[in-house]
């Protein structure tokens, strides 16, 4: 019988000890009501006539007291729990990047370096990795328990969560999001290396090209490269028939739309230009840009963002 | 009131307790249909503010005139209605069967200008959110969600309205066998507050459809 | 309270003998007579939904998955929920007992709108038998929440047709909302002041706003969903444009409320239980009274909670997050309130309060457990694991069966004339109390440990807890038994009930076991407070 689940994460412990305060907090909780419940039940009992006393006519003063005892706690559990939450769900920065898209039923997974992999994920201990969920088709939930972590994925956006293992092993992965017929099969492991093993897993599984080597070679068979040039240098007069903005140093920059607002260029944003480009259109171009849903799969959007994200800014001279 | 005692159920304390208590009923109804709308205009207007230009684009395509005559058509519905409720409760019976009569049959014209006319015309020009879309490009997806939403809110408007058609319908009929009258009005009122609420629909509807893919 | 002036009826006849012909059954317009007929057609969905779960709960003994089809056993939990949800627990205790005593407790004759009250009933029956339909057709696969895209457009299930079915018993119960709305300002009896009510009524109220004003979001989400399923184009289509979260935030709107439909009752059921067989008066009943609107008001404020891993934006989370905490300070302060009406009273153990003592144990772990998936950072880790099931179970399942199985034991005399063995009412309880934690406590751990819900098979580790788990629905199943055999069997033998059995207060202990069609001979006044208990009284009787 196991009663505790390995904490494989530097967010694991955090968690636990959340969830042992709720635990001693519930225990004590447990314990005044079945306590007083079973010494009342006891103490008052019908047949038994002992002398009752006075019976207390004005609550509102206990009434007052226990609501703000309860609210107390209450509070202190709430802050804690947000302090953490806010935490997990915040990118670090110089995180190592890794796709992953669920389908009907199963985990893609493609590393930076190209390398992909189903149903299982490899990452190297003592990083912070940053995991880009998106879905093909409903929605399915990525889950590590042992990570203590997890995220929906939805279809036509990235989400991201991440986390740092502590821990080499093998953990479950799992779809904790109903998503059809094979949903419990929609598992997976994850494997937590040491540096040296995850850089000769990657070795071993090299692939042809990084991911965007991958994503450039798309670039230019989808005709990206004939307006947004062929270094995503942007299009003009000179080198293209259509102006189309340029694409190096797009990424993580302010970008301003059509109506006005202002957006950073994250990975959701690139995503959204490819397949839904009517949505978010930028300012000061015409709107001409296709839309490529349909023409490209999540995969392969996934690697343009990936080419879009290792362009470098023109150099400053 | 008159002096003899008029019927009511016995949980009713009188005849007027329960004939107010009818209208309060009703008034809670609606409130729940409210809410039911609320649902799908807030759905609506969501849906538009992140499909501005595919809205707008199917938008242009609706048939402002039908709409703009049928707006028309409803608020007048309610007017006459609502001038036969003033006139029963003076005792004028027969003006209230005229004007409830003339409040159906407009309700009935609007039913066959959007459904048998308009609707007819939407789908013959592909409008139906199908496989033959008829708009198409990039702009496709947000005028398919336009169409969706169009199709889908006409189409609860106009289970509605045919819903109020059958009540006006009972209301006459009853009238007409002497069974309402001002001495016992609550169902003429209840039928009528409904009838109001049905129109009121129309006129949020109506903007969301016609006007304001138009204005931008 | 007691009332002024009241000749005991002797001569009328009970409701029960106003008629035998089932059509006398069928269109009655009598709330007592549209009760039994509610609380037949629930008590069959009731099993319907437990034997979905028994073959659930089998499957569950082995990693691999005892029935070869996760298909059909998808199919299987998605039945027991819709089921269970809007056809057992939404309307368990208002159509039945909130309408067979709201006119009796406000001393009126029947609900403002009788043949609305019929109607309801009706709905209720077709949309049951919708889903039959849509059951014996195949079922649905989507589980009770029926997310998009998955039921819109990749489900293989029937989505349409029970999507249909739940909107139909939509309809029904804002119906029944509507009726204890109106009737409860409209008709309560002279002077049945507000603070004079029984708190059953008032959480008979708040439970009506809930159903008035979220249930028609939920029809409308539905429709689109419908809509969507039967066009293959629609509102909650990512492809196009539309939004799936979106659905997920109206069906919360409508469905985190509705487990307030579910527990408000039976925390008003409960409240008229403790006090009676205390033989003391409610402690701070404006407070307990106030709590059940708070609690129907706020809940409308929380159903984000639902969704703190989908993405939603981090502010949103946080004020969800605070608020689903503020909606657990009402329901702490009505169970202090409970445990103050025993203090110093004069307590019996009928089959009533034990199980209403059961319901104030396994609601108190409920909602203790509520707390741990309030809390955002542990809602990351046990969202959508067994830890949940078994949170909602303990609310629901542990809270509102046992509330209900109390107040079905507290007013069968009056429902029925007829006395139940008493010594089988507190075996029940007693086993269905064990049952209940040996099938749902396992489920606590194994959600810790991380087994996703709705797995049709799972890691060979997390067996232990199934198997136990499965061993405490075996119990459970007995104890839900017994009451449906020893009740049907005191309709035919129990002892004939006095008016008041339990030297409760009410006015529906007032009028004769079973009550006459028009439930009082001459119009009741209210002149005392409720509970009013005189432990005096109390000490008489068992000397």
């Amino acid at each position: 019988m196991k009663f505790w689940l390995a904490q494989a994460s530097t967010s694991a412990p955090e968690s636990d000890y959340l969830m042992l305060a709720l635990v001693l907090a519930s225990i004590a909780i447990l314990i005044l009501v079945f306590g007083l419940m079973l010494i009342y039940a006891f103490k008052y009992r019908a047949t038994n006539r002992m002398d009752r006393g006075q019976i207390m006519k004005k609550t509102w003063r206990l009434e007052i007291a226990w609501t703000i005892a309860t609210m107390a706690v209450f509070f202190g559990l709430f802050v804690w729990g947000a302090d953490l939450y806010v935490r997990l769900f915040r990118p670090p920065a110089g995180a190592l990047q890794i796709y992953v898209v669920g389908k009907q039923w199963m985990w893609k997974i493609q590393h930076e370096g190209g390398q992909r992999e189903i149903n299982s994920l490899h990452v190297p201990v003592g990083r912070k990795i940053q995991l880009l969920l998106t879905s093909e088709d409903v929605i399915h939930d990525f889950a590590v328990p042992a990570f203590r972590i997890k995220h929906d994925v939805l279809p036509g956006r990235y989400e991201s969560l991440w986390f740092e293992a502590t821990m080499p092993g093998t953990y479950h992965l799992f779809c904790n999001q109903l998503c059809g017929t094979g949903h419990s099969r929609m598992v997976g492991e994850v494997v937590v290396m040491s540096g040296a093993d995850y850089e000769n897993w990657l070795a071993a599984n090299g692939a042809a090209g990084t991911l965007a080597e991958q994503g450039k070679i798309l670039f230019m068979r989808n005709g990206c490269s004939g307006c947004h040039g062929s270094n995503g240098a942007g299009g003009n007069q000179s080198n293209s028939t259509v102006p189309a903005p340029p694409l190096a140093g797009l990424y993580g920059s302010p970008v301003t739309l059509v109506d006005g607002q202002v957006v950073i260029a994250d990975d959701g944003y690139i995503h959204d230009c490819i397949l839904t480009p009517e949505k978010r259109r930028v300012a000061s171009y015409p709107p001409i840009m296709p839309s490529f849903s349909g023409i490209l799969s999540e995969d392969d959007v996934l690697k343009l963002v990936a080419y879009i994200k290792s362009l470098a800014p023109e150099k400053q001279l | 009131m008159h002096d003899e005692a008029v019927a009511h159920e016995f949980q009713y304390a009188s005849a007027s307790h329960q004939a107010d208590t009818a209208v309060a009923g009703m008034w809670l109804f609606l409130a729940t249909e409210v809410v039911f709308f609320g649902a799908l205009f807030l759905s609506w207007i969501f849906a538009r503010h992140f499909n501005q230009a595919g809205f707008d684009a199917g938008a242009e395509r609706s048939e402002l005139e039908i709409g703009t005559i049928n707006t028309v058509i409803l608020i007048t519905g309610s007017l006459v209605y609502s001038l036969g409720v003033v006139l029963i409760e003076k005792g004028k019976t027969r003006a209230f069967i005229m004007c409830a009569a003339a409040a159906w049959l407009l309700g009935l014209a609007f039913m066959i200008l959007k459904f048998a006319i308009e609707w007819r015309h939407d789908l013959d020009r592909h409008m139906f959110p199908g496989a033959d879309f008829g708009i198409t490009g990039d702009l496709a997806g947000g005028a398919k969600l336009f169409w969706s939403f169009y199709f889908f809110g006409t189409f609860v408007h106009g289970v509605h309205l045919a819903v109020g058609l059958g009540l006006v319908a009972w209301v006459i009929l009853r009238v007409w066998q002497g069974a309402f009258s001002a001495a016992y009005l609550a169902p003429v009122l209840v039928v009528g507050l409904y009838w109001t609420f049905v129109d009121i629909v129309w006129l949020i509807l109506y903007p969301l459809i016609y006007l304001i893919g138009r204005a931008t | 309270m007691s009332v002024a002036e009241i000749e005991a009826p002797a001569t009328a006849e009970s409701y029960l003998e106003d008629g035998y012909t089932l059509r006398s059954w069928l269109l009655t317009t009598d709330h007592k007579r549209i009760a039994i007929l509610y609380m037949l057609t629930i008590t069959i969905f009731f099993f319907i939904g437990g034997i979905a779960i028994s073959f659930v709960r089998y499957n569950l003994l082995e990693p691999q998955g005892m029935i070869r089809s996760a298909e059909t056993y998808n199919r299987l939990f998605s039945m027991h929920g819709v089921v269970m949800v809007w056809f057992f627990l939404v309307p368990a205790v208002p159509v039945t007992l909130g309408n067979f005593l709201l006119p009796l407790m406000i001393g009126a004759r029947d609900l403002a709108f009788p043949r609305i009250n019929l109607l309801s009933w009706y709905l209720f029956v077709i949309a049951g038998c919708v889903l039959l339909v849509a059951l014996y057709a195949g079922g649905v696969d989507t589980g009770w929440t029926f997310y998009t895209p998955l039921s819109s457009l990749y489900s293989k299930g029937h989505v349409a047709l029970a999507a249909v079915a739940v909107i139909i018993t939509g309809f029904s119960s804002i119906a029944t909302g509507l009726n204890f709305i109106v009737s409860i300002h409209r008709l309560r009896a002279p002077g049945m002041t507000w603070y004079k009510m029984p708190v059953f009524l008032w959480s008979l109220y708040s439970t009506s706003v809930i159903m008035v004003l979220a249930t028609p979001v939920l029809a409308m989400t539905l429709l689109l969903l419908t809509f969507e399923r039967i066009f293959h184009v629609g509102m909650f289509d990512p492809t196009i444009g539309g939004d799936p979260l979106l659905f997920q935030h109206l069906f919360w709107f409508y469905s985190h409320p509705a487990v307030y439909i579910m527990i408000l009752p039976g925390m008003g059921v409960v409240s008229e239980i403790i006090p009676a067989f205390s033989s003391k008066q409610l402690f701070g009943y404006k407070f307990v009274a106030w709590c059940s609107v708070a609690i129907a008001v706020i809940s409308f404020l929380v159903w984000g909670h639902h969704m703190f891993v989908t993405g939603q934006s981090v502010y949103s989370a946080l004020v969800f997050s605070i608020l689903s905490f503020a909606v657990a300070v009402p329901s702490a302060i009505k169970i202090f309130n409970w445990l103050g009406t025993m203090h110093k009273g004069y307590i019996r153990f009928d089959s009533p309060m034990l199980y209403a003592l059961g319901f104030i144990g396994l609601f108190t772990m409920g909602g203790l457990t509520g707390l741990y998936v309030a809390t955002l950072a542990a809602d990351v880790h046990l969202h959508d694991t067994y830890f949940v099931v078994a949170h909602f179970h303990y609310v629901m399942v542990g809270g509102m069966v046992s509330a209900y199985f109390a107040g079905l034991h507290f007013w069968w005399p009056k429902i029925t004339g007829r006395m139940y063995p008493e010594m089988w009412g507190r075996a029940a309880a007693l086993i269905i109390f064990v049952g209940f934690n040996l099938t749902f406590f396992p489920q606590y751990i194994v959600g810790y440990l991380g087994m996703p819900r709705r797995y049709h098979t799972y890691p060979p580790e997390f067996q232990v807890w199934n198997v136990l788990s499965s061993a405490g629905a075996a119990v459970l199943a007995v104890g839900y038994l017994l009451p449906l055999l020893y009740l049907t069997w005191s309709l035919l033998k129990g002892k004939q009930a006095s008016t008041n059995p339990w030297h409760a207060t009410g006015l529906e202990w007032q009028t004769p076991s079973p009550p006459p069609t028009e439930n009082f001979e001459t119009t009741p006044t209210v002149t005392e407070p409720p509970y009013n208990y005189l432990p005096a009284e109390a000490l008489d009787r068992h000397a």
